[in-house]
């Protein structure tokens, strides 16, 4: 099966049970993404599928031949600097899953119909499904208002 | 993970070989098969077929392809402005990234979180038919208080079928014996002695898309859950209601995470119609409906839990 990459397009031979998940970090070598729970409940493994965030600890990697992944190895999005300008992480596991997922979220609220007001209490929610053992969230929420307020 | 073989459908009616299963967004599949409590020998790929679309029906309705992911349904401009409670009910469930994976179809069809289900190596009656269940003097605070027996007490997760059964959904289903459609609540069995029976389908039998009926009144869905978001609800309750003059004329209940299936309150619809949309109506419906309940020791507080939600998103509607 073929998978582009950040861009590059490889070509896999692998066990059907193998997750995108660990396609990325077994396979190709992009340990950017993490495993947490490794069962949908933590958000550490987030990537952008065809641009939108997903779990890839949940998606067998054998649905996907010919789809496009984004890493946290392929961005360079303004929500990097604002992480670290904020200190949004501690031990820093969860921050590429909270990267991914931000940049899949304000995008999500970008293309709205009806765009929302991101308030704190509005990020809190949409970024739910991302956890920090460390509890970053107050840095992690001012880094992302601050991107979302541009 | 038991190994299985891989191939995508082709075709609505493609149909299942023998022990098979159909896998879409694969939220909670993949998880129950990393768990070993799925073991499909085969999984047939559907999100290749053309069932996302979202569209109008004659009749001022409208149809979800099943292969709608939850994001897009919750963001839908129509489900927004016509069926609000849908897209409340949708929004509250889950994560950004698991919406964004999860289908309509699939989300119909997962599985209880019952701890005892989700763990291969205990007893349940659901995978393991026989067995017994734990739950029942172990821990069953978030199980249920309506629909169960003595062999399950296990609860349906979804949040978006609570909605879907209070706006009169109907669930297209297609298959090698052909196409047919019925009402979404007809879709699911109640545990009896039978709990790992848990839908009507026959195997090899595909929900396509789910309708909606126009012209529907008011609505909401209001959820509670431990903690403020990402959490399976402790009690919910989606409503649809029609006052006219202080009075109500048309209102449609259901409760979400106390039964086996998302539960149509029947009893409550049928005690308010024709009354005052007052706290007291609401309250005495919920009653009524309620007067069912059979809670075990931990889980009697859903309970209040319900009835004070009933009359709660009913007040905000009136």
């Amino acid at each position: 099966m073929d998978l582009v990459v950040n861009g590059d397009r490889h070509t896999l031979e692998m066990d059907p049970r193998t997750t995108l998940l660990d396609a990325l970090r077994e396979h190709l070598g992009l340990t950017g993404a993490k495993k947490g729970c490794d069962h949908g409940q933590c958000g550490a493994c987030t990537v952008l599928l065809e641009g939108r965030r997903v779990n890839s600890c949940l998606i067998l990697a054998v649905t996907l031949d010919g789809a496009s992944v984004t890493t946290v190895e392929g961005l360079a999005h303004p929500v990097q600097e604002k992480f670290l300008e904020h200190d949004g992480f501690q031990c820093g596991y969860c921050t590429p899953g909270q990267i991914c997922s931000s940049v899949g979220m304000l995008d999500e609220a970008l293309s709205d119909d009806d765009p929302p007001e991101l308030s704190d209490a509005e990020i809190r929610e949409r970024m739910s499904g991302n956890l920090c053992r460390c509890g970053a969230y107050p840095n992690i929420v001012r880094a992302i208002r601050e991107v979302a307020a541009r | 993970m038991k190994t299985f073989t891989y191939r995508t459908a082709t075709a609505l009616d493609d149909g299942l070989e023998p022990g098979a299963t159909f896998l879409a967004g694969g939220t909670n599949l993949v998880d129950l098969m990393k768990l070993g409590v799925a073991t499909p020998e085969v999984l047939v790929d559907v999100t290749k077929l053309p069932l996302d679309e979202v569209t109008d029906l004659p009749d001022g309705g409208l149809r979800i392809g099943a292969g709608v992911r939850n994001s897009d349904l919750a963001a839908h401009p129509r489900v927004r402005r016509d069926y609000p409670v849908l897209s409340q009910a949708v929004l509250a469930g889950a994560s950004g990234q698991l919406r964004n994976m999860a289908t309509t179809g699939g989300n119909l069809l997962q599985r209880t979180r019952c701890r005892y289900f989700m763990d291969a190596t205990m007893p349940c009656n659901k995978h393991s038919p026989g067995s017994g269940c734990p739950a029942r003097s172990g821990d069953h605070r978030n199980l249920a208080i309506l629909g169960g027996s003595s062999s399950c007490i296990a609860t349906h997760p979804s949040d978006m079928a609570v909605a879907l059964t209070a706006l009169d959904a109907v669930v297209q289903v297609s298959g090698p014996a052909g196409a047919r459609s019925f009402p979404l609540g007809d879709l699911y069995l109640l545990p009896g002695e039978t709990p790992h029976r848990e839908f009507t389908l026959e195997h090899g039998e595909l929900i396509t898309a789910v309708d909606l009926p126009g012209g529907s009144g008011s609505s909401a869905y209001r959820k509670v859950r431990d903690r403020a978001s990402y959490a399976f609800a402790v009690g919910s309750v989606a409503a649809v209601l029609t006052v006219a003059e202080g009075t109500v004329t048309d209102v449609r209940l259901a409760f979400g995470a106390v039964a086996p299936k998302p539960w149509r309150a029947h009893a409550a619809e049928e005690a308010l119609r024709g009354r005052p949309a007052t706290r007291e109506s609401f309250l005495a419906a919920a009653d009524a409906e309620l007067a069912a309940a059979e809670p075990l020791r931990d889980n009697a507080f859903k309970i209040t839990l319900i009835r004070n939600l009933v009359a709660s998103v009913l007040e905000g509607l009136s």
